[in-house]
């Protein structure tokens, strides 16, 4: 299995390979969101950058950008998210958002013991 | 300043997810989530703490007076027994608040204010009062329970005798008793349904919870929060104060005419309201055509021309679609007029439709 990160911003990073990775949201991050009906997602191709935001997600109560913890080009977009984002509320760590290729640059990665710290901070 | 209702320990209780709001720790919404909520209280039956609204008493001979004095609305042809909505405004025609009026008796009225505006309007009404009357705040003695969706009538039913139960929208009974809890039950709410508001003791607050839980168990009811009560507002086009009322818009700009009864004799912001008129702009409903959400303060464009901006919008979860109310030139205020409305940088298409987006469409008789 690959191993899987996770930043303080609430995204995990799955590793593919070297150089390519997908990206998702965390449990606690659908969790405070709540119901999810929307999400703008990247277009293939396009490139994405450490920190800055690639997509946003909707609830009805609010919207969110989700910041890239990866500099890269985007490979794949899950589609399936764009009619049916509360995939992402049921299957958190299913539903990836985007495929990043060509990854020049990461961020603040952290490890799981590292993220539930984090969390633990949080609450 | 963090208040918590008599209620918190319920909200703990249900897993709800806890916000300050207006200075009260309240329930934006439980574990079933506020998609479930809203459906729960279109289909259903929902119930709502609002004891964070403020309660303010008006007895005396000039009672009557300084009501059609302080707000906009006319309570001359009020009967003991009715509810009425009404604007409160400055001078210069802006909004201090809107609110419920009850007639207790010919000299004695109630009115229920919105927790965010409370100081304010104490300080407003108190300023302005004159001649023979008593100012009560009982705010902190009560508390105040929605219940409210299509079931409300059965659910009532297990609890109170038929003339226990008042049987015209914006009608109450005082007096009554549910469990042994003193209540006073008007049929009024804000969620566009059928159902009641109830309001007993503060220390029986909890009770009163319990007591209408349990009668509710076999008819769906779910504890509803915030969150709910806003899309369910919105979806039925109520307006929110901070949104389509403000020190800013007056109830003429919010479209509330039927409200401010200008062949009033004097009231304060009558003048200001006459030379103000409706103003350049209408409230109108937007359904939004394009992809996504359109929320409060987008800009609103017409040929690229700035036509006007949002007061509130969302995801209304019975329609499954996007809608959003907005203030917009009174030229373009058509049904099928289309716009484009900003949103953090993107333009999204949306419609001009009519208001309200969902109305209920059962009488009470037909809900049983």
């Amino acid at each position: 299995m690959n191993k899987t990160y996770y930043t303080r911003t609430h995204e995990w990073v799955e590793f593919i390979s070297e150089s390519k990775a997908r990206v998702g949201l965390t449990d606690f991050a659908q969790e405070s969101m709540g119901d999810l009906v929307f999400i703008n997602l990247p277009e293939v191709d396009d490139e994405v950058i450490v920190d800055e935001s690639f997509a946003d997600v909707e609830s009805v109560k609010a919207v969110e950008d989700v910041l890239s913890p990866l500099t890269g080009i985007v490979s794949a977009i899950n589609d399936d998210l764009l009619d049916t984002p509360e995939l992402i509320n049921q299957e958190p760590y299913e539903a990836w958002l985007v495929e990043i290729d060509n990854i020049t640059e990461k961020g603040e990665l952290l490890d799981e013991d590292e993220y539930k710290k984090v969390l633990s901070e949080e609450e | 300043m963090e208040l918590k209702t008599p209620l918190y320990e319920k909200h703990l209780k249900h897993k709800a997810k806890i916000v300050n709001y207006a200075g009260y720790l309240m329930p934006v919404q439980y574990s079933t989530g506020l998609i479930a909520e809203h459906l729960g209280v279109r289909n259903n039956a929902g119930i709502f703490d609002v004891s964070h609204m403020g309660e303010i008493v008006l007895k005396g001979k000039d009672a009557l007076a300084n009501l059609q004095y302080i707000l906009t609305n006319d309570f001359t042809s009020m009967k003991k027994g009715q509810v009425r909505y009404s604007p409160m405004c400055y001078e210069d025609g802006g909004t201090v608040d809107d609110l419920l009026v009850y007639k207790i008796d010919e000299e004695e009225y109630f009115l229920i204010v919105n927790a965010g505006n409370h100081k304010k309007d104490v300080d407003w009404i108190k300023g302005n009062l004159f001649g023979e009357v008593e100012f009560e705040d009982i705010s902190n003695e009560v508390g105040l329970i929605a219940l409210q969706g299509p079931k409300s009538l059965e659910i009532i039913k297990k609890l109170l005798n038929e003339n226990e139960i008042p049987n015209k929208n914006y009608t109450f009974i005082n007096d009554v008793e549910i469990n042994s809890v003193k209540c006073m039950i008007s049929q009024t709410g804000y969620t566009g349904e059928y159902g009641f508001e109830i309001l007993c003791q503060s220390n029986e607050t909890s009770l009163l919870w319990d007591t209408l839980m349990k009668s509710g168990e076999d008819f769906g009811l779910i504890p509803a929060g915030l969150g709910a009560r806003d899309t369910l507002r919105l979806e039925a086009a109520m307006p929110l104060y901070g949104h389509e009322l403000s020190e800013k818009i007056t109830p003429l700009d919010a479209g509330l005419g039927f409200a401010v009864k200008m062949d009033k004799e004097n009231f304060i912001g009558k003048r200001a309201l006459e030379i103000k008129g409706e103003g350049l702009q209408r409230r109108v409903g937007l359904k939004v055509i394009g992809r996504g959400i359109v929320r409060e303060n987008c800009k609103l464009l017409y040929d690229g021309n700035d036509v006007g901006i949002t007061s509130s919008g969302t995801l209304c979860p019975y329609l499954n679609h996007a809608y959003a109310m907005a203030f917009l030139n009174k030229e373009l205020a058509v049904i099928g007029t289309e716009l484009e409305a900003e949103n953090r940088g993107r333009l999204i298409k949306v419609e001009v439709v009519s208001l309200p987006f969902y109305k209920r469409k059962l009488k009470q008789e037909e809900l049983l």
